[in-house]
């Protein structure tokens, strides 16, 4: 057995009772990997538990937990080790039953070629449906039919010509470029090592060499730009700093020209270290540790990128879910994503369609639950550098961390960026208003509530600011009261004193909206030159005058603070609305009338006319 | 591109390394557990070579059982003179003087090895322990993640696994869980020994055949390495060329009788051989599914 082979990763998917575990272990029988202690076992195994009326049962040494073994299905995904003269297969057993939509994602993550199993007395089922769907999202272009139970049908060429001819049919919507179809039985072992006499009508290879001939994944990543995400930074000593890492495409070697992203800062490639030696040239799949011509920010989480071929940057980006948390994936939660080596905060915003993976259709979706797959709108607090996931796995799939619960609740693929962050390929980020925002990954605003004492413009800001926060929005509230208590503390009430009350708060809402933010301001501010030198300070078009209005007489009834019988008997001098006046709103972007409305329905009103701070 | 394909092994380097690097970049405090074994030796292999030219980022920590094999005591010495290694036994195991003979095996791997190993955990505080557990040694560990969860308790719910994408680790946890993570997920015995020949690595002789004092028991050689072994009534250890597939306490560890002299003949001797390795391992007969049922229980 040669010692230099090929490491192929398979995934074996299966409807339940198609006999997928009588497969592999047959394929483990067949080439002898299957230990004499462990055969005495599945002898005895088969005789107590075995499903074959005593006879060997192959699906035995392959079910391997107490409870699945009794329960007599394959509940998680399993890893399996065999090899062949050329190669070495690690196979990912991806369980059939219906709700495990999950494992199949996952046991289909790293997988080169798939062996997709139909029992030829069933013909395409809609799990089949199901799984070649999986396989083509999940990137798996090379994928063996393997049409199972032959025996049982009596080796019928005509059954068998039938279901691939379905099953082509299926896939033709499908990207699923390099498909072949074998009869083969787990139980009699036909067409598996060797060519089978009970099939003369079939003139392909075996199974084992049909996935021999599969290509590793590793072999056309080859051709690709360089990418390599950082995963730590090596400074045993003040004399070396190199960046450790595994290269994901393309190749790398000394003097090769370099752009680290996000910064988008360039280098020089000085040394591949490795513990072996310095390499001439470094490969996609191998670790690796790179230094630099020069000191350049460079940290865990950044991608060394080609310099003239760099991956794009964003923070929003459209995307295929699919998830895996029992508690489903609701618009406007925050996740932690996880990408390459990069961490970052995600939010949905949007359920662009579910997706009925029986008929490959879209389909209407609020939610997603458990094993659901929606095509969505993803943003996410900062931007990182990413490749669609069909191009590139490492750069383009990412898991979605529930923040609560620290359960993986969803996994995604890239397919592109919803808006693209500038420039920042061919020069370092400038620190401007439009970096601090599209680090927030949302718009700012700010949004100016006037009106009457005891209007309820606190509680709806309150409401409002609660809502945006719950979307992942990075919100300020200007309160008046509190303004005053420190800010503002040496201003009284004068004319004068409250022109600059109102100067000052405007001038701090323009620089935390020019810091990113959505900034509440709630000032009675009953002047509308005042309202106006807001509204002058900020940009076009961020400027929200919400007028919370409500007749004098209930304002004065509700009278929370007790200002207004203050105010009548004389205590309060200048109070709005008794002995100085409240000039409406003439041009406000949004009126609330608090006297009908409820403060709850306010915020929505609210929080949907400035589109829920979105890009 | 032919020419620039990777090996399996080089593959499955890589692939550790990268595990490797992302322990230690994602957990507060992370071990590597040491037993001296064949897979120790290639996972402390891997760790040098991943944190290249800096030191390992992690101590070593071997959880004695005082029955290890004087040979792989040697073995340890020559690790610890390189790398910080923690030496931890159990306190339990020390005041009652546990061992295989009195206690039986069960109970003597449960205290000293799986009570230990929760005990060395917790007093030093690491949050993840890096293992050199295989997915093909036995069944129970082929569903076993590359970073396995554990409950503040340290115990392994199968059904509570999360899924591995890619490779994505989800190093998330709440405070008092801890990972265990095992980099050799993906090797094979076989993977181990290619490896060992292709890097040269040093391992325990006792891998290698040669004449040892054996007795029979269930059906396996046991060698008496030290004064400590009590023989039955009529049992006269013998001289016989045995080797080791894999190494644990001495008392419990069975030896296969073999001319394999170097790891070239050993390697010839596992493709042509029909036995697993943990077939010498008596632990595993205790029970139907012991493994598993050890797991749950914290064993690694």
């Amino acid at each position: 057995m040669a010692a230099e082979k090929t490491l192929l990763r398979l995934v074996a998917c299966g409807s339940v009772d198609d006999g997928k575990s009588t497969l592999i272990g047959r394929l483990l029988y067949d080439l002898g990997t299957v230990p004499d202690d462990q055969l005495a076992a599945l002898e005895r195994d088969s005789k107590t538990v075995g499903t074959r009326g005593g006879e060997l049962d192959f699906a035995l040494l392959v079910d391997g937990l107490m409870a699945e073994r009794e329960q007599g299905i394959t509940i998680d995904v399993a890893y399996r080790y065999f090899a062949t003269e050329k190669c070495k297969f690690i196979v990912a057993d991806g369980p059939g039953h219906t709700q495990y939509t999950r494992n199949m994602v996952t046991a289909a993550s790293n997988a080169d070629v798939a062996i997709l199993l139909i029992d030829a007395r069933k013909g395409v089922l809609t799990q089949t449906r199901r799984h070649a769907y999986i396989l083509s999202l999940m990137g798996v272009r090379q994928v063996v039919l393997a049409i199972t139970k032959m025996d049982l049908i009596g080796y019928d060429r005509a059954a068998y010509d039938g279901i691939v001819a379905d099953f082509v049919s299926i896939a033709s919507t499908l990207d699923l470029p390099r498909l072949a179809a074998i009869p083969v039985s787990g139980v009699s072992g036909d067409n598996i090592a060797s060519k089978s006499a009970a099939t003369p009508w079939y003139d392909g290879p075996t199974l084992i060499d049909l996935i021999e001939g599969a290509e590793p994944r590793e072999a056309d990543r080859n051709d690709q730009p360089l990418r390599m995400s950082v995963q730590s930074v090596v400074r045993p000593n003040l004399d070396f700093r190199g960046f450790a890492g595994r290269i994901s495409a393309g190749s790398v070697k000394p003097g090769d020209a370099i752009r680290i992203l996000p910064s988008g800062r360039t280098a020089k490639i000085a040394r591949v270290v490795t513990a072996d030696g310095d390499l001439p040239e470094a490969v996609a799949g191998q670790s690796v540790t790179l230094t630099l011509d020069h000191e350049v920010d460079c940290s865990r989480g950044d991608v060394i990128a080609a310099a003239d071929a760099p991956c794009e940057i964003a923070d929003q980006f459209q995307a295929t879910i699919v998830w895996m948390s029992d508690t489903p994936l609701y618009p406007g939660r925050r996740y932690a994503l996880k990408i390459g080596a990069t961490q970052a905060h995600a939010t949905i915003t949007d359920i662009r369609h579910g997706i009925d993976i029986e008929t490959f259709e879209p389909n209407q979706a609020r939610q997603i639950e458990a094993n659901g797959i929606a095509l969505c709108n993803v943003s996410l607090d900062r931007a990182i550098p990413f490749d669609p996931f069909e191009q590139s796995r490492e750069l383009g799939g990412f898991i979605l961390i529930d923040p609560d619960t620290h359960e993986t609740a969803g996994a995604g693929l890239i397919h592109f960026a919803l808006r693209r962050a500038h420039n920042v390929h061919w020069q370092a980020l400038e620190v401007d208003r439009d970096a601090h925002a599209a680090i927030k990954g949302q718009r700012p605003a700010i949004l100016w509530f006037t009106g009457l004492s005891g209007a309820g413009k606190s509680t709806i800001a309150n409401m409002v600011e609660k809502k945006l926060h719950a979307m992942g929005r990075h919100t300020v509230m200007l309160d008046g009261d509190n303004i005053r208590h420190g800010l503002n503390r040496d201003l009284g009430f004068t004319q004068a004193d409250r022109v600059e009350n109102i100067r000052r708060v405007a001038e701090v809402a323009k620089l935390m909206a020019d810091a990113g933010l959505i900034v509440l301001v709630s000032f009675i501010s009953p002047f509308r030159a005042e309202r106006d030198l807001a509204r002058n300070l900020a940009r076009e078009g961020e400027f929200y005058e919400i007028f919370v209005d409500v007749p004098l007489a209930v304002a004065e009834a509700r009278d929370v603070k007790g200002l207004y019988k203050k105010a009548r008997a004389g205590e309060l001098k200048n109070f709005t609305g008794i002995d100085s006046p409240y000039e409406p709103p003439e041009k406000a972007e949004i009126r609330i009338d608090a006297a009908a409305m409820s403060p709850a329905d306010a915020a929505e009103k609210i929080v949907a006319a400035i589109g829920g701070g979105r890009t | 591109m032919a020419s620039k394909r990777l090996s399996h092994l080089k593959t499955l380097e890589a692939e550790s390394i990268h595990i490797l690097r992302e322990v230690a970049a994602e957990t507060a405090r992370p071990v590597m557990l040491y037993s001296m074994g064949k897979d120790s030796g290639v996972l402390l292999h891997l760790a040098k070579k991943a944190f290249f030219p800096g030191k390992l980022p992690f101590p070593l920590l071997h959880v004695d059982t005082t029955w290890k094999f004087r040979d792989m005591y040697a073995m340890r010495d020559a690790a610890a003179a390189e790398h910080e290694l923690i030496v931890y036994r159990n306190p339990d195991g020390e005041a009652k003087n546990v061992n295989p003979f009195d206690h039986g095996s069960e109970a003597h791997t449960t205290i000293w090895k799986t009570e230990g190993l929760r005990k060395a955990l917790s007093e030093f505080g690491f949050d993840a322990a890096i293992g050199g557990a295989r997915r093909d040694e036995e069944k129970s560990r082929a569903k076993e993640r590359i970073f396995s969860i554990r409950s503040e308790h340290q115990r392994w719910d199968p059904k509570n696994q999360r899924p591995e994408l890619w490779s994505l680790y989800n190093t998330r946890k709440r405070a008092g869980e801890s990972f265990r993570v095992f980099p050799l997920s993906n090797w094979t015995e076989l993977d181990v020994w290619q490896y060992i020949e292709a890097e040269n690595l040093p391992i325990v002789p006792l891998y290698y055949s040669a004449e040892h004092p054996v007795v029979r028991r269930s059906g396996a050689w046991i060698m008496v390495d030290d004064a400590r072994m009590r023989l039955e009534p009529g049992e006269k250890p013998e001289m016989r060329r045995v080797r080791f597939r894999t190494l644990g306490c001495y008392p419990l560890s069975g030896a296969v009788e073999s001319n394999a002299a170097s790891v070239a003949d050993i390697i010839r001797e596992i493709i042509e051989s029909n036995a697993s390795e943990r077939q010498g391992r008596l632990i595993d007969s205790d029970t139907p599914s012991s493994m598993e049922k050890k797991k749950q229980e914290g064993y690694f």
